[in-house]
């Protein structure tokens, strides 16, 4: 009798399960799909690190058994540059979550977009707080309850892709949880861009954000990002906001060449120094 | 360990005429440092205008980052792609990294954090000198952990100063500060930078174990684990949480114990090593002066000018001022009548040395709220009625 044994789980550290995450959440999907994007690209694995912040997401790094890195709350990606520049051999990937990314580390989001360093980040926006139980975030829809704004979020949220476009991504792709093989598949040419590439993937919070808002489970969110998702390669991304109800914009909507930060920093130096650049 | 060298290529060696600032900054290149990020800040910036000068023609990176947090994390994920790593700072930014040099004492991250301290609270005197950082630099960040900082009095000692950082924070594992002030930053003197084979290096603590058989946080002998860089197959897990020999988390009170009482033994029970201090006429002194930093050079004036009145004074300067040099203030303290303590604030490291003192001796405090140093004579004065 053969042993079956699962294709993700050489990427997993199968000694640290079970997991922290909920039945029903999205972010364990995101992890499968990032397992067999790594087995596609066929990079070499020693050459990966993953590095997260801080919340549900920010658990990522820690699962895949590959270099690691969970570090402080919104900073995973300025140690992801540090780690980088370093060693440009790696190849760094950011996997954290939209509170994470985009509140506590909005500032270092726009900086790095902009720079061009090379690095993939995936964010898993659960459009909430989980680890802390549910609190309003500045991806939250106008009018979606949260423990902290228990009469409705009246502030308008971050489109997370517009933000990436306008400040220099390269690559910008919008999914769900429910978009496997299209996860997969833009992970893995994200992996293959040169600069800052930038993944959002709706994911279910069905414990705290769903079941608040009186939205159902997480199979039930499943069955909504398959009803309401509308494929738009190619759309504008000031035209995919995300509101409480209604449709969801996916797809590839950035796919740009711009020279990486390590190129830019390399080209001016050794046009300036020349010889005495020593590289 | 065995010691090497520095690389020849990176080190100017002969005399020079620098500031504190510069001959902070070629300290840390003659060291080997290969990757500084920073955020502008007086009186601190020319640290890194000189590294983002020069760096490039030795090999390696400058990079200003957005801001202060950012900048104090990118040296840590530097340092675990298996660079050298430092930045610089002043008050207002030394309190937005806080957060990282707990992350690296946890994480166990070498690292080295410059802070040219102005006078504060909060923006403070931007352009003059304080001294009143030095608890912050003990207690900052929150939880429990040691700290290595050092606290250079002159360029040339900022420039050796900077070697001996990076030495611990490679040795212990573990973030280094060192405590400059806007005087001895700003200051231009003779520096000499000695010949490459004369300044030693301690290399990373580098496992030679294979993957199979490595742990990332299971201590040596001495205590502290051996590194393993990022892509050379160790798939270390690297977290800021309480976590055991793998590096995994673990949420209870006996990884808990297990991990800090590690982290806080390995620089408490090595402080007789790390530790090192200046003393001047104490042999025969009844009073001592402490004083640190510029504020040092300013009293020894004022010890000279007691001794030619008679008075028997001598100085204790801590050069290594946390782990602070305890054993010693505790041994004078049964033989010299006061302590005078002398430093551009309103009581810091007076608290330490009144504490070891236990009452042998008396202790008095000559601060003030930094901007400008102390005069010599008031020194004197303080050391006229403490002899009395």
């Amino acid at each position: 009798m053969s042993t079956f044994i699962n294709p993700v789980e050489p990427f997993l550290r199968a000694d640290r399960m079970p997991h922290i995450w909920c039945p029903g959440c999205g972010i364990g999907t995101t992890v499968n799909c990032f397992a067999r994007a790594l087995v596609e690209s066929k990079l070499p694995l020693d050459n990966v690190a993953v590095v997260s912040g801080i919340g549900c997401t920010g658990r990522v790094a820690g699962y895949i058994h590959l270099d690691s890195f969970h570090t402080t709350h919104g900073r995973a990606i300025p140690f992801a540059t540090g780690l980088k520049l370093a060693n440009p051999n790696l190849h760094v990937v950011v996997y954290s979550g939209d509170g994470d990314l985009i509140a506590i580390g909005g500032n270092h989001f726009i900086h790095a977009a902009r720079r061009n360093v090379d690095i993939t980040v995936i964010c898993v926006n659960n459009l909430t707080y989980g680890m802390t139980g549910g609190q309003v975030a500045p991806t939250t829809p106008v009018g979606a309850t949260a423990t902290t704004s228990p009469y409705g979020c009246f502030e308008r949220p971050f489109n997370l892709p517009f933000l990436a476009e306008s400040s220099g991504a390269v690559y910008v792709a919008r999914w769900t949880a429910f978009h496997v093989r299209h996860v997969a598949h833009a992970m893995g040419e994200a992996f293959q861009k040169k600069g800052f590439s930038f993944i959002e993937i709706l994911s279910p919070c069905p414990t705290l954000y769903q079941r608040r808002n009186k939205m159902g489970d997480g199979l039930e969110t499943m069955r909504y990002y398959k009803q309401h998702s509308i494929i738009k390669n190619g759309a504008k991304t000031h035209d995919v906001d995300i509101n409480l109800q209604g449709e969801i914009i996916v797809g590839k909507f950035v796919d740009i060449e711009r020279p990486t930060l390590q190129q830019t920093m390399e080209q001016q130096l050794r046009q300036t120094l020349k010889d005495r650049y020593a590289g | 360990m065995t010691l090497t060298t520095a690389n020849p290529a990176c080190v100017l060696t002969g005399p020079h005429f620098l500031d504190g600032d510069c001959a902070c900054s070629e300290g840390a290149i003659a060291a080997g440092a290969n990757f500084a990020a920073g955020y502008p800040i007086t009186p601190s910036t020319e640290v890194v205008e000189h590294f983002a000068s020069r760096i490039p023609t030795v090999g390696g990176v400058f990079l200003q980052m957005e801001d202060e947090l950012a900048s104090s994390i990118a040296i840590l994920g530097a340092s675990w792609g298996g660079a050298k790593a430092f930045t610089v700072t002043s008050g207002p930014g030394f309190s937005l990294m806080m957060e990282h040099i707990g992350y690296a004492a946890m994480t166990e991250t070498p690292c080295v954090f410059v802070n040219v301290q102005r006078g504060g609270p909060s923006t403070g005197l931007p352009t003059l000198p304080g001294q009143a950082d030095m608890m912050q630099a003990r207690w900052g960040s929150h939880g429990d952990y040691e700290i290595i900082a050092l606290c250079p009095n002159s360029p040339q000692e900022c420039f050796n100063l900077m070697i001996d950082a990076f030495n611990l924070a490679e040795e212990y594992r573990t973030p280094v500060l060192v405590m400059m002030d806007e005087c001895v930053g700003h200051m231009t003197e003779k520096v000499v930078i000695p010949p490459a084979e004369e300044i030693k290096i301690f290399p990373r603590r580098y496992t030679s174990l294979p993957p199979s058989e490595y742990l990332p946080f299971r201590p040596g002998p001495d205590g502290i684990p051996e590194m393993a860089k990022a892509g050379q197959g160790y798939h270390a897990e690297v977290t800021g949480l309480t976590h055991d020999e793998h590096g995994y988390p673990a949420m209870n009170w006996q990884a808990q114990h297990k991990l800090v009482s590690r982290l806080v033994g390995k620089i408490r029970d090595n402080a007789d090593r790390i530790g090192r201090w200046e003393e001047k006429g104490l042999e025969d002194a009844e009073v001592a002066v402490v004083a640190y930093g510029i504020t040092s050079r300013v009293a020894e004036r004022a010890m000279q000018m007691a001794r030619a009145e008679g008075l028997k004074v001598g100085l204790l300067r801590p050069v290594v001022v946390w782990p602070f040099p305890e054993k010693r203030i505790r041994e004078l303290s049964l033989r010299v009548r006061a302590w005078v303590v002398v430093e551009m604030n309103y009581g810091q490291m007076v608290n330490e040395v009144e504490r070891c003192a236990a009452g042998h001796a008396r202790t008095v405090l000559l601060g003030h709220g930094g901007g400008t140093v102390h005069e010599p004579e008031e020194i004197l004065k303080a050391i006229r009625e403490a002899a009395a």
